[in-house]
């Protein structure tokens, strides 16, 4: 009908143009950190950070669809990382002698996955019939009680099997037994068998998920919670079970980041997934953007690298990284800086399109 | 006039109580297919609330509601839509994160149902709905004036279109009875004429009855086939356009004494 | 006798508690937003009571004292720098802000008295009064009788001044008041005022009982309290006061009776256990959308 010439759909459509960039964007980082790792051109601190920033991305994206896509804020996403993490050590810890690396980490992943998810769900299903925001609350409980309930595991195996206690550390292992779980300690001992590879795989599995949700009957009914109760129900969208879907998919993806995470390091204490990790997931997702999973991505990689790269500057480099945080706030809601940054937008349009 | 079936809304002595005050008493009224009916009064009379609870968004307290024949007295807000009992709202209420087109296909969400699995995997069944969405989604946008604005924000439009959205939106998830609550509000003359007309569409092309809430008298008088008036929650009269027009009792409600 | 001193030192921890939990309950009942940053105002109340009494010399009392004002004054520049120019925007960002503030406190404070432990002065002395062989600390029955004081004053202010009306009318209607021409901007600072100067005085009361004065010792009271507001039901301070005091007798009972590592665990899990029965928390009131 249109005299418009058709372009395919990937291009002239806005949000399989998102996905084009995202996926483009991967990609490109990819390549390009392979070839600066393969040409010893980077620096151990960096590639240190690359597991890592890739965790934080998963966790972030699925913190993502929970917040800026289904409306429901989320204050404790590193436990569901924790709950990930902790499960996947003691799958490959128990697995270490008889499955290959790269099979033993994906059959980790998927086990830490599942197991968030289900907690994720166990939770959600009474507390997503509430409106308001009390998954923020309990979220925020659980978190604080997933918290404490591994900082009292004890869980060691050896040849007669697994021996468990809980609070008081009774376990007594066989000679040539393993201690997975160590209380306060938490994981001791840990075969590092994440990589990096693992990570962008992760995180490609992650947008593909996300994007593919976000633009099917799932995805606009999870939307249409968010923007209107009431309407939504009143055209037969079940409010609970879809909002519980994109709190679980939030949740098995933080627990495949949790996991990733937890078979990086050879030591991995509880503490680590605390209030703060859940907070600080919550401001990579707010920072790029509610919703958009290119600004997810890009906060993430800046704010990972921000306290890195502001090392010389030593002490201060934390009231910097604060100082930051509410200047990008006060900026990005300030009604001058934003008609400035929107008449810039449409200068930029119009002349791309005049061209 | 001839015979009627049974019909597919029956509401019997329908009556809610908030907090030891009666909104709405012993209310009684039937829809029957493909019908036209306008539900008027004056402000606070409670026809809001009769719509509220014919979607089951209020519990009424005493009385039935019968649809299609069946009681539904245990069914939710969602259960009613599966049903077939679709509503727009007198506060409009849009999905306004999402665009023009994405509102509609919103609304075939219980119609063309497919997994979130298969839309992760991108499985035959989620080609073959999308398509048919994207059909039917295309087809409503056409009738109600909106296929230029399909990609824009729903919050981006006037408030005129947003009104003929909500309509859009309540058919798509295929009813077998709209109900319209003051879909003429904030319209001029001649958006309420083409509103009339498109009403009166709905109801040939989609076979739906359709229940309305409206003050415009033109309208209500101009499309309704048969019209109930409720006053401080009690019906006060019933009848044909005419009938109602020459009722002492409505006119009393409408005007005062 | 136990389960008698148990209670009382419950209601001690739970009296610390209910008051930081006002300041967190009036904030969000008047400016409708958490403030993360609540927590570190106690501990710089902290790090000022300590420096006052430790290398001023000064008395208790005036310490105290200054402690509020430096802590009310604290309160106010932190919303009119940073809270204030966001009223207009999403709560997220509000949120965001109030945890980029709450970062520069504990990370400043860090940088100005180091990260290492400083040892709280005894303010309180030992003993108490015995009676049947319970005894109850001088530290104790100071601190509930704080918290009775702080809790009378705050409801005859709220309830029978002008200023307490203006207050109750911005948390009901902010839109309302602007027309019945209350300064709103003025009625939400005067709440952190009051907010930051009541965790001055739960700062104080909590380094008496646990002696050690760090960058990151308001963390996990605030955390604590912000559950003793949602517990009671937030916006509404009899339902801090009761949040806060019932939150401090179930710790203490949970690690008298339970297990002092899974406390924690164990408050918290009933704060899930009471939204889930009662979503609005104990006193708190529900608001239907009209449909």
């Amino acid at each position: 009908m249109s005299d418009k010439k058709k372009l395919p759909a990937f291009l002239s459509d806005k949000k399989y143009r998102g996905r084009l960039t995202s996926f483009s964007m991967v990609l490109i980082m990819y390549i390009v950190i392979e070839i600066l790792m393969n040409t010893g051109n980077l620096s151990s601190l960096f590639t240190s950070l690359l597991v890592p920033v890739c965790c934080y991305i998963v966790a972030a994206i699925g913190l993502n669809l929970n917040v800026g896509i289904s409306g429901e804020l989320n204050l404790g996403q590193a436990c569901f990382m924790s709950v990930g993490a902790f499960s996947a050590v003691c799958v490959s810890g128990s697995l270490a002698s008889s499955v290959p690396d790269v099979p033993r980490l994906v059959i980790s992943m998927i086990v830490g996955a599942i197991l968030a998810a289900v907690f994720g769900i166990l939770i959600g299903i009474p507390v997503l019939k509430l409106e308001g925001d009390y998954l923020a609350i309990v979220t925020l409980a659980f978190g604080q009680i997933v918290k404490s309930l591994i900082t009292n595991m004890y869980l060691g195996i050896d040849e007669a099997g697994y021996h468990f206690s809980f609070v008081d550390n009774n376990v007594e292992l066989i000679p040539g037994g393993k201690m997975l779980l160590n209380g306060p300690m938490g994981a001791t001992g840990t075969q590092r068998i994440s990589t990096f590879t693992a990570g962008v795989v992760l995180v490609v599995v992650a947008l593909i998920i996300v994007y593919n949700l976000m633009f099917s009957r799932s995805g606009r009914a999870i939307m249409a919670a968010r923007d209107n109760r009431i309407a939504a129900e009143s055209v037969g969208i079940e409010i609970v079970r879809i909002k519980l879907l994109a709190f679980g998919i939030s949740s098995c993806l933080a627990g495949a980041a949790g996991a990733l995470y937890g078979l990086n390091y050879s030591t991995l204490i509880p503490a680590k997934f605390d209030f703060n990790t859940s907070i600080l997931l919550l401001v990579y997702v707010v920072l790029g953007g509610l919703g958009n999973m290119n600004g997810t991505m890009i906060a993430t990689i800046i704010l990972v690298l921000l306290p890195e790269l502001l090392r010389s500057m030593q002490d201060y480099r934390m009231l910097i990284y604060a100082i930051v945080l509410i200047l990008i706030m006060l900026l990005t809601n300030n009604e001058m800086v934003k008609t400035w940054i929107q008449k810039a937008y449409l200068r930029l349009s119009t002349d791309r399109k005049g061209r | 006039m001839e015979a009627k079936k049974t019909p597919i809304l029956e509401v019997k002595d329908l009556s809610i109580d908030f907090g030891g005050l009666t909104a709405v008493s012993d209310f009684n009224m039937e829809v029957y297919d493909g019908e036209i009916v306008g539900l008027i009064g004056p402000n606070g009379a409670g026809k809001t609330t009769v719509f509220n609870m014919l979607t089951k968004v209020y519990q009424p307290t005493r009385g039935s509601i019968l649809f299609n024949g069946e009681d539904t007295s245990k069914k939710t807000v969602v259960d009613m839509n599966k049903a077939g009992v679709a509503r727009t709202f007198q506060n409009i209420r849009m999905f306004n994160g999402l665009t023009v087109l994405d509102n509609v296909r919103a609304g075939f969400h219980g119609r063309e149902v497919y997994s979130p699995l298969a839309a992760i995997l991108r499985l035959p069944s989620y080609r073959n709905c999308e398509k048919n969405i994207e059909k039917g989604s295309r087809e409503l946008l056409e009738i109600f004036g909106l296929s230029s604005e399909a990609d824009n924000l729903a919050s981006n439009l006037p408030y005129g279109a947003q009104r003929r959205l909500e309509i859009a939106r309540a058919l798509a998830t295929g009813p077998r009875l709209l109900l319209l609550d003051e879909p003429a509000a904030g319209m001029n003359p001649q958006e309420t004429e083409e509103l009339m007309n498109m009403i009166r569409l709905v109801r040939d092309h989609f076979n739906t009855a359709v229940l309305l809430i409206e003050h415009d008298m033109k309208l209500v008088m101009g499309i309704c086939e048969r019209i109930t008036v409720l006053n401080y929650g009690m019906m006060l009269a019933q009848g044909t356009p005419e009938e109602i027009q020459a009722d002492p009792e409505v006119i009393k409600a409408y005007l005062g004494e | 006798m136990d389960f008698l001193s148990y209670l009382i030192n419950g209601l001690g921890l739970g009296s610390v508690y209910a008051i930081i939990a006002l300041g967190y309950t009036m904030v969000y009942g008047i400016a409708k937003m958490l403030n993360f940053a609540h927590g570190d105002v106690i501990m710089i109340g902290a790090y000022v009571a300590f420096f006052s009494i430790g290398d001023l010399g000064l008395p208790v009392i005036p310490s105290v004292l200054l402690s509020m004002a430096v802590c009310t004054v604290l309160g106010v520049l932190i919303e009119r720098l940073a809270y204030k120019p966001l009223r207009a925007a999403s709560a997220l960002s509000v949120l965001i802000t109030a945890i980029g503030v709450s970062y520069f406190l504990q990370n400043a404070a860090q940088l100005l008295w180091s990260s290492s432990t400083k040892v709280f002065p005894t303010i309180v002395s030992a003993g108490g009064i015995s009676w049947n062989g319970l005894t109850v600390s001088w530290l104790t029955l100071i601190t509930i009788g704080t918290c009775i004081v702080v809790m009378i004053c705050l409801t005859l202010f709220i309830n029978h001044t002008k200023t307490g009306r203006a207050m109750r009318a911005c948390s009901e209607d902010k839109g309302a008041s602007v027309l019945m021409g209350i300064n709103v901007n003025k009625m939400i600072s005067i709440t952190f005022a009051i907010g930051s100067g009541l965790a001055a005085i739960a700062s104080v009361l909590l380094c008496a009982a646990y002696p050690s004065v760090y960058p990151t010792l308001g963390a996990m009271p605030g955390i604590k309290a912000f559950t003793a507001a949602v517990f009671g039901g937030i916006g509404s301070i009899p339902g801090a006061f009761l949040g806060g005091l019932l939150l401090g007798v179930i710790e203490i009972f949970a690690k008298a009776y339970i297990s002092t590592q899974l406390s924690d665990a164990i408050v918290f899990a009933v704060l899930i256990l009471v939204l889930l029965i009662k979503p609005t928390g104990l006193l708190g009131k529900r608001i239907r959308e009209k449909v």
